[in-house]
This record gives structure tokens, sequence and C-alpha cells, in this order.
């Protein structure tokens, strides 16, 4: 009989939360289409602001916060580009302080674990909350291609600081890419570039003819080692052999093996630690490419691969990192002023260079929030298309990466690519800028 | 199974017949693939060979490659045997696979890291020192790994000793991602990279005028080979030995005839956790890096090596792995690329898989295992 009760009060309180909430969620969405029909009656009043409101609107009531989040790659093999993003993107909020008076937060940050697995649970999780206007990240393409879609279908916007697939935007010639969404935005560079670098690097200033390239089946390597494969071939070299490891591999020597079958004369391998420490270790092991010129890419152009004595020697092509002086316009903060505070805060220096890039990204989507925005008596009030709007107009941006300009899918980089020669594992600083050769579009 | 029910002059049912059929076609598949290697190296330019490239020649190989690819599979293979052994034995005793024992495979590794970084910011990394060096890393590291398995061991599936199998089991996953993800925490994510070895390790050495092998992969091999036997030693002559062996076989009697089974299940642990130390120090001095995944698919390879060799059984561990490590580096260039396989380096992880399969196919018991009784397979 007690037990009885017992089950039959526990019912009867979940029955009244249930209740509780349902009637909360009614009154609240209630309230919300009331006051967007209202605003739309009397517009001329409020405040002015970009968008049509075509993609609903955000409502952030007074005492709460602008809700954005942070997705990139924070564990696992990639967590050393990741993490600085999501670093830069907690600095850029800190800077940026308050949105009308409303204070800005990224929540938790969430993880793209690098995948395309990772990129669509995350984002699954980010749209399931309507409050949330953008999105900074993914880290990586492969998980953007999963993530995009449906951040660009919630009406979000997404803006990463470190993808650089082509197929995540255009061809550059007036093109969508295959994963393009309307919504995404970049600050990094389009691979495109990066490939057409390196091509020009090797067969003009190198004077090598053959060459072959090493990917990992991501989109950003595949990306990248085929359009470098395009733009040699374009040159007048030949590509010996576009081949593929495992993220996991550790024994290269097969696929060496399988390189040094055709004898080409440099090896680009745009791909990330841990697998490419095995391909420059054991690259001069094998035999047939003794003398091969080594080449990689920006994911190998962070502190613990140029630490090691086998990627001595070697080139690499990345985003122009020579921030100097460069200024972001929304927080007056340098490059300089970024890395005090990060080495203040975290005790070390950022693992990868797409902080700066991140940085801006997350001051860009402030900055049209900003736009896009209006005081409804003491509520914020987003407009989702204004954001948008606001993006795709960015023009002479100035942030810390350089020049921002957006197109009209989404690459809003500066494009410009070094490739800086490597020489010595025990003074990185040096090498980092010693670039031996420029390209811009 | 089969065979019995064939005795009994049933009918083949759709299973036997479709595994057959898999048998056939993996092993014409290698018989094929094999032709048309030696086809190529006799005439590169033969019809098959245009035919499958394309119009092309193949590329071939030459000696010294293929002399490259069988050394790199022996060392990579004496490491997957090293740490299947710690598989193999704690499945011998227990009866469950110890999903997390890659990561004490990993943490070993990382003790080595320390340790290296460490003597050769004091200058002994290199020299005369080195060896002394080397020799006291690998005791230090062996003995972090032991006592990594043996608190896994008392803290996560010794509260779980009785209960169904499958519970250790998903323990043990859950373990693995714990350990990985303390390293993160500890250590970061990146990779974390050795010191570089002294030039006569790295060199390459004429073994007998036969071939040319990297001095670190000599002595991967060696090592590997010194602790198997060390093992087989420890476990065939030793009373400890003889008491893990009368574990594995009942504990109930074994606990009867005074043997301390919870003293011996740690014991399993700790030396499968030393062999695993091991593999882990060599792995760094071979490939020079560590990150904290790294356990991971090692570990895989190294259960699927325990497997292929027969689990439970300590040779075969040994044997899988040397098996496993050669056609992972072999069969890509031999049996796939002569077929007109693109990249086909980029599936040495089918391989390898493949190769379990079809060594369950065709004895499923694996090379060296024996037939379990009914009740230890239940």
């Amino acid at each position: 009989m007690k037990k009885l009760l017992t089950l039959l009060a526990l019912l009867l309180s979940f029955s009244m939360v249930a209740a509780a909430c349902g009637s909360d969620s009614d009154s609240e969405s209630d309230e919300g289409s009331a006051t967007t029909e209202a605003d739309a009656g009397d517009s001329d009043d409020s405040t002015a602001h970009h968008g049509d409101g075509s993609l609903g609107e955000v409502r952030v009531e007074a005492g709460s916060e602008v809700q954005i989040r942070s997705l990139n790659a924070i564990t696992g093999d990639v967590a050393f580009l990741g993490i600085p993003n999501q670093r830069g993107v907690e600095f850029a909020i800190e800077d940026y302080g308050q949105i009308k008076g409303f204070g800005i937060s990224m929540g938790t940050g969430l993880d793209d674990l690098c995948s395309a697995d990772g990129g669509q649970a995350a984002a699954q999780t980010i749209v399931a909350d309507e409050q949330v206007i953008g999105v900074i990240g993914t880290s990586c393409s492969g998980a953007a291609t999963a993530a995009a879609p449906l951040i660009s279908e919630a009406n979000m916007v997404m803006i990463s600081g470190s993808n650089t697939s082509p197929a995540l935007t255009s061809d550059q010639q007036g093109n969508a890419g295959e994963n393009y969404n309307v919504g995404y935005y970049r600050t990094a560079h389009n691979d495109l570039f990066q490939g057409a670098a390196m091509a020009k690097f090797v067969y003009e200033e190198l004077g090598l003819t053959t060459a072959a390239a090493i990917h990992d089946g991501d989109p950003y390597t595949e990306g990248l080692a085929t359009a470098f494969a395009n733009a040699f071939t374009e040159l007048g070299g030949e590509v010996t052999t576009i081949t593929g490891v495992a993220k996991e591999d550790t024994d290269m020597v097969p696929v060496l093996t399988e390189v040094a079958a055709a004898e080409p004369a440099a090896l680009f391998f745009p791909i990330f630690q841990p697998a490419g420490d095995f391909v420059a270790d054991q690259a001069p092991g094998v035999s047939g490419l003794e003398n091969t010129v080594l080449l990689a890419a920006d994911g190998l152009l962070v502190d613990g691969f140029l630490e090691l004595e086998q990627s001595e020697g070697m080139h690499f092509s990345g985003p122009d990192v020579r921030f100097g002086e460069n200024t972001n316009q929304g927080t007056g903060k340098t490059a300089n002023d970024f890395l005090a505070a990060y080495e203040a805060t975290h005790g070390e220096a950022p693992s990868a260079p797409f902080w700066g890039h991140s940085y801006d990204a997350t001051t860009l989507l402030l900055d049209a929030i900003d736009a896009a925005s209006y005081m409804d008596g003491d509520t914020l009030v987003i407009d989702r298309a204004g954001v948008r709007e606001h993006l795709n107009m960015v023009r002479n941006y100035s942030g810390i990466i350089g020049t921002i300009n957006c197109d009209d899918f989404g690459d809003c980089g500066s494009q410009r690519i070094t490739i800086i020669k490597h020489d010595s594992a025990a003074d990185i600083e040096t090498s980092k800028s010693n670039v031996v050769f420029e390209y811009a579009p | 199974m089969t065979a019995a029910v064939r005795a009994k002059g049933a009918s083949r049912t759709k299973v036997d017949w479709f595994l057959l059929f898999m048998r056939v076609a993996l092993l014409s598949l290698i018989a094929i693939g094999l032709l048309a290697f030696f086809a190529q190296q006799l005439d590169p330019n033969n019809a098959f060979a245009r035919w499958r490239h394309g119009g092309d020649a193949a590329h071939t190989l030459t000696g010294d490659q293929y002399k490259g690819l069988v050394v790199t599979g022996l060392s990579q293979g004496a490491m997957y045997g090293l740490i299947a052994l710690g598989y193999s034995m704690v499945y011998g005793v227990l009866g469950f696979i110890n999903f997390a024992h890659g990561e004490v495979f990993m943490v070993g590794g990382f003790t080595g890291f320390i340790m290296a970084n460490k003597l050769d910011e004091a200058g002994y990394w290199e020299g005369g020192a080195f060896i002394p060096a080397v020799l006291f890393t690998i005791l230090v590291c062996t003995l972090v790994s032991m006592a990594t398995a043996v608190i896994m061991e008392r803290v996560a599936y010794r509260p779980l000793r009785g209960s169904p199998r499958l519970i250790p089991l998903i323990t043990s996953i859950g373990v693995s991602f714990f350990i990985q993800n303390a390293v993160i925490l500890l250590f970061g994510p990146g990779a974390k990279g050795y010191p570089s070895n002294p030039d006569w390790l790295q060199q390459k050495r004429s073994l007998l005028g036969l071939v040319e092998i990297e001095g670190i992969k000599i002595v991967v091999i060696v090592v590997a080979a010194l602790s198997m036997y060390a093992l087989w030693y420890f476990v065939e002559r030793t009373r400890t030995g003889k008491a893990m062996r009368a574990v594995s076989e009942d504990k109930e009697i074994a606990s009867l005839m005074g043997i301390n089974v919870n003293r011996t299940i740690v014991t399993t642990f700790a030396v499968g956790g030393a062999m695993a130390g091991i593999a882990g120090i060599l792995w760094g001095l071979l490939f020079r890096s560590v990150i904290a995944t790294t356990g991971f698919l090692p570990g895989i390879k190294a259960f699927t090596a325990a497997v292929v060799g027969g689990i439970g059984n300590l040779g075969g561990a040994m044997a899988g792995g040397v098996a496993l490590g050669g056609a992972e580096s072999l069969a890509p260039l031999m049996l796939l690329e002569p077929l007109g396989v693109e990249g086909a380096s980029q599936l040495r992880d089918a391989v390898a898989f493949t190769l379990l399969i079809l060594v369950l196919l065709i004895k499923p018991t694996g090379l060296f295992g024996e037939r379990l009784s009914s009740e230890d397979r239940a």
C-alpha cells in the first residue's frame, strides 16, 4: 500500500513537472510570434538594422546572453589545431565586450572530432537550441561537409577559421563547390590557392618536373593534394602518383615504396601529425626516395612537427602568418596582444596557425549580430537574415590576418600563401619567418 | 562444427556454400595476385600488366625495395606480437578481451618519451651513455606499463570478477577511453617527439651481406625475440608460470590446490603489461613519436594477431603478429598492385582484417589455437 502511494505521488509530481514545462514553452512561443507581428507592423519605429526577417528572429530577453557556439576539433589527433581555434573564439568574445548591452556566450566548446560523424552530431546539438545565431568552426573540412548543411538549414551561419577545402566554397571561377551551403563562410584560405602556390614553387623555383602527392583521405588533404597535382600538371610537370595513407598509420614504408617505384623528384604530403612524422622520418630510408625533396602544408606547419629532426630541410606552404601589427577592427587588438594574452592564460604558444583566423571569424560574427539586431523594449532582437546579409557585404575588414573580403561563396580569407624553408629543428621561430616564396592570387 | 554436420549426411546449407565460396574467392584472389606479380617481375610490359594499368607498363620494385618491405613488416609484426601476448594471456586466464591493453602499450610509449627527453637534456642520450640510458628507459617503461595494467585490474576488472564476460569487455573499452583522455589532459593532445637516436642506430647495416637494415629495426626484432623467450621461460619453467597455467585451466580447482588465484591474475596482468611496455618503448625508438591515440590501432591489430595465431596461445600470438605485420607490408604491393588496384598501400588495414577473416574461415581456432571446450566458448 505504501509503495503504491509513493508511486502515485511520484507519477503526480512528474506529470506536474511535464505540464509546467509544456505550458511554459507554449506561452513563450505565443508571446514570440505576437511580438514579431507587432514589430512587422511598426517597423519604422525600430532602429535600422540589416535583414528582412525572412529567416526568422531570435529574441534575447534582458539578463540573457547572445548565444554563439564554437565547434572545433578539441580532442583526438587533431586537437592541436582545434584547441587554439577555440581559444581564439574565447579571447575574441572576451575582447569584444557586449552587443548593445548584452553579454555573449559560446556555451561549452563543442567537438567536431575532425570527422564527418563528429561534425554532424555536434551540429545537431547546436541547431536544437533555437537561441544560437552562429557557429565558429569547424576545424576540419571533413567535419564541415557534414555540419554545414544542418547549420544552413537552421538559418544560422557558420564561419570557419581553418577549413580550406575548395569543395566547401567555390572553384574561384564562379561555380559553387559540391559541399557549399548558404550561410557558410570562412576566414581561412581556399586550398586552390595553396595547391597552386606549392605547384608553382616546385616547378618554377625548385625546377623539378616530377612529383608525387600523398593524402590521408580527409577532404582537406585530398583536396589540397589534388589542387597541387592539377596545378603542377598545368604548369607542365608530371605527377607520378597520388596515393593515400590512413590517419592512424605508422609504418609508411609500404606506401613510400609504392611512391618510390616511379621515382618522383618531389613528394608533397599535405597531411597531419602523427602520420606526417612517419612519412618524413621514413622517406629518406626507402630505396629510391633518398634524394626526393619533401614538401608539406599547413597541417604540418605546427611546432610539434617542426621540432622533429626529420622535418629539417623541408618546405611548407601555409597561410601568410606574418601578422605583425595587423589590428582587428572589432576589438582593437593586434596579433602580438593576442599572443601575449594566450601565453599568459594558457602557458604555451598556440600549437597551430589558425587562431588569428578564428579570432577574426568571431569578431566578424559579432559585428554581424550587432548590425542585424535592434532593441524591442529591453529585449534584443536579432534578424537571422540580417546576419547573413552583413557577412555577404564584408569588404576591407581589418582583421588580425589582414584585410578580409567575403566573396559570393563565403571565401573571406586573405588568400595569401607563403612557403617557408625549415632549416633547424632547434630554432623553429626562425624557420617560421624564413619565407622563400610568396603567392597572392 | 560444419564437418560434424556433414558427417551425419545432412546436405550443405546456404551458409556452408557461402563460406565455401568465400574461401575459394579469397584463395584465388591470392593465387591470381601472386601470378600477376611474378609475371610483372619477369616482364613489366606483359599484356596483363598493360591491361590492368591502363595501357602502361607496370612499375616494378627493386630488390632493395622488397627487402625494405620485409624488414619493416617483420619489425612491425614483432611489436604487434609483443602487444598480442597481453591480450592472449588475459584471455587465457580470465576469458575476456582487455581492450584497454592498447593503452597500456601507449603508456609505455609515453613514459619512454618523458624518460628519453629527460635523459637527452642531461646528455645521456648519445655516445657511450646511450646504451645504459636506453636499458634504463626500457626498465622504467616496463615498470610503468606493468603498474598501469595492475591498477587497471584492481580498479576496473576485479570488482567485476564473476559477472558475465561481456561486462568486463565493455568496461575495458571504457578504461581505454579513460586512459586516452587522461593522457591528453596530462600531456596535451599533440604528438610528442622522441630525441633522435645516435647515428649508428639509424644507419643501415648489412646483415650477412643479404639485406640492409636500419640498426633500430634490428634492435626491435632482437629485443622482441628476447622478451618472447623470457616470457616463454617464465610461463613454462617457473612455479608462478605453472600457477598461471593452472588458473587458466580451472580457477576453482587451482584455488583448491592452494594457488592464490587473485595474485596469479595480477601477475598475468603485470607480465602482459610489461610486454606492452617493452613494445611501447620499442615503438617510440622506431617511430620517435607518440600521441595519446597511439595505442588504439596497434591494439586492434595486436588483438587481430592474437586471434590469427590462436587466442590463448603465446607462441601463436607472436607468430600471428609477425604474419600480420608481414602481410600488411607485402600484400598490397605483391598482390593488389599487380592486379591494378590503385593506391594499393592504402588497403593495408583491409589486408590485415581480411587475413583475419581468411584464417577464421579456414582454421577457426587460429593458426596455433587449440580446440576450446564448449564451456570456454560460451
